[in-house]
């Protein structure tokens, strides 16, 4: 899923000092699961808001929803009939949904409350960590299972490089090397063959360098 | 065993601390209150295995974003103490209260009151 | 903008107040260094300097700071352009230092087509700085002598700064604001896309001035010969943010095949007449395509030769 962070208040206060009307704007997906913006993290920034603009003697009026989700017309239209009762959205949701916002309501701004940091998985209470860059095109096949584009510092994909020591990452002795997982895995599945097959130099062309991506299918169309 | 308590908070009962949120704290401030404190029981021993670790974790949460909105992250505290231990709750009441009172009252409710006063005049 | 911040012969030129000409040459494709000595040398007296292009249309070549030097040593001033679609900001900032040791003393930032127009559609981008931001990594490189992570450089880069601008793409409204943010960076002197559609230029050229950025930058008007009308077509619809007339087509339709890129010569000529009367044109670039051969006429038949001695 998508892994996001909280934006620090003073931010959300700085971006949302000149409007007196203001929407928070949770959503039920990802965001929620991080701990992020879901309506749980609507309730916390509302109040937060509301008493600090309070204690300044401002007037504004806060309000909370939070919708099954941003990325998706058919919930973004349940605000449609009460955008106009707001000078600005805080949006909780990722970049997609924060933009998805933007793009329906033109002469709204609609900003963010949370930095979308990657797409990561639950590893514990607390902790989320990356996975996958959305390359688009998976090479997990050919690496145990392991990406090295997400997890590998410098996306090697003949490695690990002279940095790792002790099966960490030069970057840090808390990142884990990505190719030592990888060797690990191959060794684990039997497969260590695959280690010393060359991993072609990689068509990026799908990847955010190709530029902004779309999936068509026709198949599934109305 | 009659002990002598602060008069001037209000108990809400919650099954566990682990029960309270870091909503519940910042709305009690919303409404106007000085302070807050949770008082779960001693850590180790909570039916809930964690009930009261959580809870430290949201009053930690609390003071912190108090802190930055200049309520003051003071006014937020989490004691221990066990069932039987009633003469040390009278004891932190009375502490957490002394504390209250020393910090004066909350920035909200002094605005609160303002705003009152504005509703009246007008 | 009475003193000197580079060595530049062209910052020269511009700040005594007489027209620069610049122009431009394409590192070869292959290691071979003759090509773009013998198009400098073509050039080197009917020019004040001579841009050499950064992998243009990302078709990969020769590196420009390479053939800068090549140049450098014949006598020829460079413009070294930097595109930041290939390299980060360690690179950049190394190779300005690479340039700066040649006393290669002019610079112009881009960001460079994208990739995919060229031989390496498969490949990374980097687009680690944008090209305001390179301008000003390589103003606080030269005017604080620091590198970007803020150490001290010893002998920081000496060169005059420059930008491009398209007074053509869309939206129109933005096109000077854009040239504004990018004066605002620090860019001492702009070299425009080329120049067809001469009304709307002047249009871009007076909202400029009506700005007071003529006073803050100097903007050399790009110029390209058409060579045939195909390429005249080719251009219209194919290359992006290009604005051709049609009657620039016409023109050149209306005269026999063989005549055509006498008469491209001659509307460049035309064109570069009328623009050394429009308030602000500082200078011209002029791109002749794969056709250097073509500059020192058309230098000397718009009146922009000899050059100064300055």
């Amino acid at each position: 899923m998508i892994i996001a962070e909280k934006k620090p208040i003073e931010e959300i206060i700085q971006e949302v000092e000149a409007y007196d009307r203001i929407l928070v704007l949770g959503c039920n997906e990802c965001v929620t699961v991080c701990e992020a913006g879901g309506k749980k993290e609507v309730e916390v920034l509302a109040s937060v808001l509301r008493m600090n603009f309070m204690a300044q003697d401002r007037e504004k009026t806060i309000d909370e929803q939070t919708l099954e989700r941003q990325c998706d017309h058919e919930y973004l239209e349940e605000i449609r009939d009460v955008i106009d009762q707001y000078d600005a959205v805080i949006s909780l949701a990722c970049g997609v949904g924060v933009q998805f916002a933007a793009e329906k309501y033109m002469t709204t701004p609609v900003l963010p409350g949370v930095n979308t940091v990657c797409l990561g998985a639950n590893e514990d209470r607390g902790l989320w960590t990356e996975r996958c860059q959305a390359c688009g095109a998976c090479v997990l096949a050919r690496t145990g299972g392991i990406c090295p584009v997400s997890r590998c510092a410098k996306r090697v994909l003949n490695g690990p490089c002279g940095g790792a020591t002790n099966g960490k990452c030069e970057i840090s002795k808390d990142t884990d090397c990505a190719w030592q997982l990888i060797i690990d895995r191959l060794k684990a599945l039997g497969k260590m063959e695959d280690y010393e097959k060359v991993a072609p130099v990689k068509d990026w062309s799908t990847d955010r360098a190709g530029g902004p991506r779309t999936v068509t299918r026709e198949d599934v169309k109305i | 065993m009659r002990l002598k308590i602060p008069t001037n908070f209000r108990i809400i009962r919650v099954p566990c601390s682990g029960k309270v949120d870091i909503i519940h704290i910042l709305r009690a401030f919303e409404k106007g209150a000085d302070g807050v404190y949770v008082v779960g029981c001693m850590e180790g021993d909570c039916h809930f295995n964690e009930g009261n670790f959580r809870a430290r974790k949201r009053v930690e949460q609390a003071a912190k974003v108090l802190d930055k909105i200049g309520i003051g992250g003071d006014r937020v505290k989490m004691y221990n103490l066990s069932s039987g231990e009633g003469p040390l709750f009278a004891q932190y009441s009375t502490e957490m209260v002394n504390l209250v009172k020393k910090m004066g009252p909350s920035p909200v409710r002094l605005a609160r009151q303002r705003m009152a006063k504005k509703a009246d005049a007008a | 903008m009475s003193e000197y911040v580079s060595d530049s012969r062209l910052e020269r030129v511009l700040k005594a107040g007489h027209l620069g000409v610049t122009s431009e040459c394409g590192p070869p494709r292959g290691s071979d260094p003759e090509g773009i000595k013998k198009k400098g040398l073509l050039i080197k007296d009917h020019v004040d300097a001579v841009n050499v292009t950064d992998n243009q249309t990302a078709m990969t070549r020769m590196s420009s700071l390479a053939a800068c030097v090549h140049l450098k040593l014949l006598g020829i001033e460079p413009v070294l352009q930097m595109v930041t679609r290939d390299r980060n900001r360690v690179a950049l900032q190394s190779d300005i230092l690479g340039a700066a040791s040649f006393d290669i003393p002019n610079m112009l930032c881009l960001s460079g087509d994208h990739q995919s127009f060229g031989d390496c559609a498969q490949g990374q981008n980097v687009h680690d700085l944008d090209s305001m931001q390179l301008v000003q990594t390589v103003r606080y490189m030269r005017d604080e002598g620091k590198f970007l992570g803020g150490d001290d450089i010893k002998r920081p880069p000496r060169m005059f700064v420059g930008a491009a601008a398209n007074p053509f793409a869309d939206p129109f409204e933005i096109r000077v604001p854009r040239l504004a943010k990018k004066i605002a960076c620090g860019a001492e002197f702009i070299q425009t896309q080329c120049i067809y559609n001469m009304d709307k230029f002047k249009e871009w050229m007076r909202r400029a001035v009506d700005r007071g950025l003529t006073e803050k930058t100097f903007i050399m008007a790009g110029m390209t010969p058409m060579k045939s009308v195909g390429m005249a077509k080719y251009m219209k619809n194919k290359v992006p943010g290009m604005d051709v007339p049609d009657e620039i087509i016409d023109r050149l339709s209306g005269v026999e095949k063989k005549k055509q890129a006498e008469e491209g010569i001659t509307i460049c000529v035309e064109h570069i007449q009328e623009l050394k009367e429009v308030p602000g044109v500082a200078g011209f670039h002029i791109m002749a395509i794969e056709w250097e051969e073509k500059v020192p006429e058309i230098v000397e038949r718009s009146g922009l030769y000899p050059r100064p001695e300055v």
